[in-house]
């Protein structure tokens, strides 16, 4: 899998979210990746210094572009490597990849013998799971998808318009926004802002008997708080896959 | 297309933090003051009355220890450097729990590898030399209070010299074998041994 460091350079970049920026890499030599890997990003400072950070790949594998990665950077304020991802790295500069990484938060066409798919994102969690509905996308592939997304503020919100607006083109991929600190003006329902409850997430998401396969991205609070519904709904443990960020809640 | 310097540069303008002075991170760390939380599934949550240790050695023979079995052992309390393959270290963490030496000590073994299974599920291999001479431990508390589920409660391997991902939370099972068979992370490309000093992330390393 991750062999050894590549120059990429930068193609293509577009604001995501009014922090978060979407970085189109050109990777000599990528040979591929699966819909919720990610990569290691190493920067590299006037005295030798280097960070490396690992981002989810926010796009699938595209054959016809082989070499191009995706991914989408949140500005953590205070942060050694985002803000200069968001702010300062320019098209057509330079950065080393590495990768692809993780082999089990990981969605393909068939897994799970074709059961359904229940995608619950935090905030950024959403990169690796825009991917996964994505490759389902690329794939022509007609599994049944629901994703919540939990998110701040309509300003925070990454990949809305694909997902629920007026680019939205995936049918079975149903997606529900839950907005936790302030709705966007103009929303149809009223529900007042405030974090995902057991009851909608039972709404939203697949029936536990439906035995979906269950992706968990998000900050450690997020996940923790999800993983326990998703238990109390009687979702199996092991059809549960999590990936956390950030610092515990304890 | 670079402002302030040569067009090969890699990430121009990049500085960084403060370089860390007189602080030994492993290739490739930085420090962290927080404690992340990396774990592939949900957080199992194991009471204590209905928690115990087994140790099974290669003729499946099992020395099993009960909560209170493992508090009425010799218990050490461990300062110590944890670095997650997730390019975090965090210094001068907090322990107290049992040395692998104790748990050890009675069990009918020459096998050279362990096979490590926890409440949830997960699985990880290390040699059983690393488990010995004073550097492993199953840990129950944590900053002078019970280790949280999150972070691995009732209780967790410590074996602070390898990359974290070895240190296995909400322990089970050890189990010695011949062979050495791949843990969950390993299984998925992550090396055998994880010496964060000799950066072994990934099999190949």
């Amino acid at each position: 899998m991750a062999s050894g460091w590549r120059v990429a350079t930068l193609v293509d970049a577009t604001g995501a979210s009014t922090s978060a920026r979407t970085l189109v890499l050109d990777v000599p030599g990528w040979a591929g990746h699966r819909a919720g890997q990610h990569v290691d990003l190493r920067l590299t400072a006037d005295d030798g210094y280097t960070a490396v950070r690992a981002y989810s790949l926010g796009s699938s594998w595209d054959p016809a572009a082989p070499t191009r990665v995706e991914v989408t950077v949140q500005r953590v304020p205070g942060g050694e490597v985002s803000p200069y991802l968001v702010d300062d790295f320019a098209v057509g500069q330079r950065i080393e990849v590495r990768g692809p990484v993780g082999g089990w938060f990981v969605w393909e066409p068939g897994a799970g013998g074709g059961a359904p798919v229940l995608l619950l994102a935090g905030g950024s969690g959403v990169v690796p799971l825009v991917a996964m509905v994505r490759e389902r996308r690329r794939a022509d592939d007609r599994t049944p998808f629901r994703l919540v997304y939990s998110v701040r503020m309509p300003g925070d919100a990454l990949f809305l318009d694909e997902l629920t607006g007026v680019r939205r083109r995936d049918d079975g991929v149903d997606a529900h926004v839950v907005w936790t600190r302030g709705v966007p003006p103009g929303l149809a329902d009223d529900r007042p802002p405030g974090r995902l409850t057991l009851r909608e997430l039972a709404r939203h998401g697949w029936p536990a008997d439906l035995a979906p396969l269950v992706y968990v991205c998000g900050p450690t609070g997020f996940v923790e708080a999800v993983s326990r519904m998703l238990l109390v709904l009687g979702h199996d443990a092991s059809a549960i896959r999590a990936e956390r960020f950030g610092p515990s809640t304890t | 297309m670079s402002t302030d310097g040569p067009a090969d540069q890699l990430t121009p303008g990049f500085r960084g933090r403060p370089r860390p002075d007189g602080v030994a991170l492993p290739p490739g760390q930085y420090l962290e003051r927080g404690f992340p939380v990396l774990t592939a599934g949900p957080t199992p949550h194991v009471p204590t009355d209905r928690w115990a240790l087994t140790v099974c050695n290669e003729d499946r023979e099992t020395w099993t220890w009960s909560w209170a079995d493992l508090m009425a052992l010799p218990q050490d309390e461990p300062t110590v450097d944890l670095h997650c393959v997730t390019r975090w270290s965090k210094f001068g963490t907090r322990w107290r729990g049992v040395s692998l030496d104790v748990l050890l000590a009675d069990v009918r073994s020459s096998a050279q590898y362990a096979l490590v299974t926890c409440y949830g599920g997960y699985t990880t291999n290390l040699p059983v030399a690393d488990l010995l001479g004073g550097r492993a431990w199953v840990a129950h508390t944590y900053d002078d209070r019970p280790l949280h589920p999150e972070h691995g409660g009732p209780a967790r391997l410590l074996v602070p010299h390898l990359y974290l991902w070895k240190s296995a939370k909400w322990v089970k099972e050890i189990h010695l074998v011949r062979d050495e068979t791949r843990g969950f992370w390993e299984r998925y490309g992550y090396h055998d041994y994880g010496d964060p000093w000799r950066e072994q992330r990934y099999q190949g390393d």
